[in-house]
């Protein structure tokens, strides 16, 4: 099996142990992983900000740098949620004009995925079982709307997470309920951010987790930053990361 | 409709000081979807009556011009007269010149959202009539002079004690903080304003487009009063109300009651077919149906008609984050929470328009309001729309709009975009205090601490592992 590693500007920037730790798992698991350098971002700050044309410079980018990956056999695995559903979802809608670019993206979409997925739906969870990962912690596990609702993909990294040994995934109130990062609106709105950031730090603090998991290092940032500067303890680790730590523990 | 005197922000910064406030609304919240939880479960087959809604809220607005024609000849057959009203002066004058024929002195209104969208209330007022809102929840904000703060519950940002202090000062003496007092204080203090009333105002949850009856949905027996006991009784209806047929019906209701107070079965459902027949014991001698447009034929055609399917549930604000925490009055329009966000620019009057754009960017575009909706209007896309039209109206700030524009080129060309990350890592790596950094970035750092900058980027490290590798295999 092959992967391309779309990486995200996040994880590239501020978190490349997450990408890391991503290439490790897949090579566990017998993947061969590649990493196209002239990848970029998937535009969703753009999108999200109203400036669709933008976006699209970085829709087209994305198709022409992965579909030869996928032509040579590989699928797209991209460690966030939302950026996965940014070009799952939102990219036809971008290039629907555009009929030969919407052509080529329609090819590459089916074999773009979110890690967790990945590791579930096309590894499958046995491969991940072999390498018997085991972590004694209780975690708490934050679930993104993007990858929940918009992509669909919910179950994936509960199912990703259960094959740790000794991990305990602990429930917390309103699981669902959005953080506030929502990208910019964490700076043009920043009260109405803080004021749902600091609730679901209340909630995941109540849970009892020392350990607090995420598919979306957006979320992360936006949680962990507020949390630093309210001077409260909030651990954030990428699914991914667990999982490293979970088969170099064994 | 408008926002008054302040702006946005300032509606927001008021709506996020009211901890108390705030605390209610999220228990509030928290406790709806409990009840609503359970009423799907044991319901079942949710999705499926979500997309018959849809279509048949779709198939009606795709037809709207027919099923309106329809409806009218049918409330006309049995008697009653209708007005099409293009907008809100239209509406109000049919309506003060129905009072006036009456020698209208006073008016019963149950609850109706189109009628705030009207200011009836204002426009009777200056003519001189008194209108009372029988409705609990309208009959506290009318006394408190607000606006609703919920589409379905107009008052539930007010506490007991807010409430007793309203209606004491009505009854001249301190009432008891007890809710089944002051429930009683009303229930009493309303009931001869019904007596008394030559005319009463209704909404209209449902019209049935087959038979010209007009549907009324509610919890506390004022809606049957206020349409029988009057002798004129006027409806006012969003021109979108329609279904096609009984058996549409039945499953807008269906819903409707489940989604918007989480019961399977509402206390009241009234149908008003025509005023008083020849024989009839009670009903009133006339009736008139305003059937208003008000801005939103404006949504007919476009990428926004589905924002018609609307049947004002209020669910999108009681899952609502940002609605939890900055409450309804911060939207500053009629309507409020992810539907008022996306109604109260698109049915705006020219001009207008500009001042309700700014709402569409107070969501985290979570998507719960688009999950939570019966006939699956796509809320948060409409408000990606809206942003977009924003940018293309040069309704954005020129900074943001060039920013957009840079990082744009920078995601095509791969060399800038290394560049760019090499000029945030510096800046990030400096920006160890607070609100230091440039736009976004500053804005970020003044309330949030950044990640510390790590010494490679993961691009970096590749690289140097691809190199390492290379070495390696020599």
């Amino acid at each position: 099996m092959k992967a391309a590693l779309f990486v995200t500007c996040l994880a590239d920037l501020f978190y490349p142990e997450v990408g890391q730790s991503v290439v490790e798992v897949l090579e566990r698991l017998g993947v061969e992983v590649s990493f196209p350098l002239r990848q970029t971002c998937c535009g969703q700050v753009s999108y999200n900000s109203g400036y669709q044309q933008d976006s699209i410079r970085a829709a087209k980018h994305f198709v022409e740098v992965f579909e030869a990956e996928v032509e040579g056999g590989a699928d797209v695995v991209i460690p966030s949620g939302s950026c996965a559903a940014m070009i799952r979802i939102h990219y036809p809608e971008l290039l629907e004009g555009e009929p030969e670019w919407h052509r080529r993206l329609l090819n590459l979409r089916a074999h773009v995925f979110e890690f967790s997925e990945y590791v579930a739906n096309k590894v499958g969870v046995e491969r991940l079982r072999q390498l018997s990962p085991a972590l004694a912690a209780k975690a708490a596990y934050h679930r993104s709307c993007h990858m929940s609702r918009q992509l669909g993909v919910a179950e994936e990294p509960l199912k990703v997470l259960s094959c740790i040994d000794g991990l305990e995934l602990v429930p917390f109130f309103q699981e669902d309920a959005c953080c506030g990062f929502g990208g910019t609106f964490a700076v043009k709105m920043p009260q109405i951010s803080l004021a749902m950031g600091e609730e679901k730090i209340r909630h995941l603090k109540d849970s009892g987790a020392e350990l607090f998991l995420t598919s979306d290092m957006g979320c992360c940032m936006h949680l962990g930053g507020q949390a630093s500067r309210l001077g409260v303890n909030l651990p954030f680790k990428h699914v991914a990361q667990v999982l490293v730590e979970g088969v170099q523990a064994k | 409709m408008s926002g008054g005197q302040t702006t946005f922000q300032e509606r927001i910064a008021q709506g996020l000081k009211n901890s108390y406030r705030r605390r209610v609304m999220g228990s509030t919240q928290n406790r709806m979807r409990a009840n609503r939880d359970q009423v799907f479960a044991e319901w079942g087959n949710l999705e499926e009556w979500r997309e018959r809604a849809r279509e048949i809220r779709q198939h009606t607005i795709e037809h709207l011009d027919a099923y309106l024609e329809a409806f009218a000849n049918a409330v006309r057959r049995a008697g009653g007269q209708v007005h099409f009203a293009a907008d809100k002066e239209s509406a109000n004058r049919y309506i003060l010149e129905v009072a006036q024929r009456h020698g209208v002195r006073t008016v019963v209104k149950s609850k109706s959202m189109v009628s705030e969208e009207l200011e009836v209330n204002q426009a009777l007022l200056g003519a001189g009539i008194t209108p009372y809102e029988t409705d609990l929840g309208e009959f506290i904000v009318q006394l408190a002079g607000e606006r609703p703060y919920h589409i379905v519950g107009p008052a539930i940002h007010k506490t007991r004690e807010e409430i007793r202090q309203l209606f004491s000062e009505l009854a001249g003496e301190e009432l008891p903080s007890d809710a089944r007092a002051l429930t009683a204080f009303a229930r009493q203090w309303l009931r001869d304003k019904f007596f008394a009333a030559e005319m009463g105002i209704s909404g209209c949850n449902f019209g049935v487009a087959q038979s010209g009856a007009v549907v009324l949905v509610s919890n506390e027996g004022n809606a049957r009063l206020t349409t029988t006991l009057p002798k004129v009784h006027v409806v006012v209806m969003g021109m979108e109300r329609l279904v096609p047929t009984w058996e549409d019906l039945d499953v807008m209701v269906s819903l409707l009651t489940r989604y918007a107070t989480g019961q399977k079965i509402i206390s009241y459902l009234t149908v008003i077919q025509g005023p008083r027949a020849v024989g009839h014991q009670d009903g009133p001698e006339e009736l008139h149906v305003v059937i208003v447009d008000n801005g939103r034929s404006q949504l007919l055609g476009t990428r926004y008609q589905e924002a018609l399917h609307c049947i004002r549930c209020g669910n999108c604000s009681n899952v609502c984050p940002v609605f939890r925490h900055i409450g309804g009055h911060a939207y500053g329009g009629v309507y409020n929470g992810p539907i008022g966000a996306v109604l109260s620019p698109l049915m705006a009057k020219g001009t207008e328009r500009r001042q309700w754009m700014e709402l569409a960017y107070a969501s985290s575009l979570c998507g719960a309001c688009t999950d939570a909706c019966p006939v699956k209007i796509p809320l948060h896309d409409y408000l990606v729309q809206l942003r977009h039209d924003a940018a293309r109206e040069g309704l954005a700030p020129w900074g943001e709009r060039l920013l957009s524009t840079l990082f744009g080129w920078s995601t095509a060309q791969p060399a800038l975009y290394e560049m760019g990350q090499a000029v945030i890592r510096q800046m990030a790596g400096w920006s160890g205090s607070a609100g230091f950094g440039w736009g976004p970035l500053g804005a970020w750092t003044q309330y949030r601490d950044l990640p510390q900058t790590p010494a490679q980027t993961f691009r970096q490290w590749w690289k140097s592992r691809a190199e390492e590798g290379a070495h390696g295999r020599e």
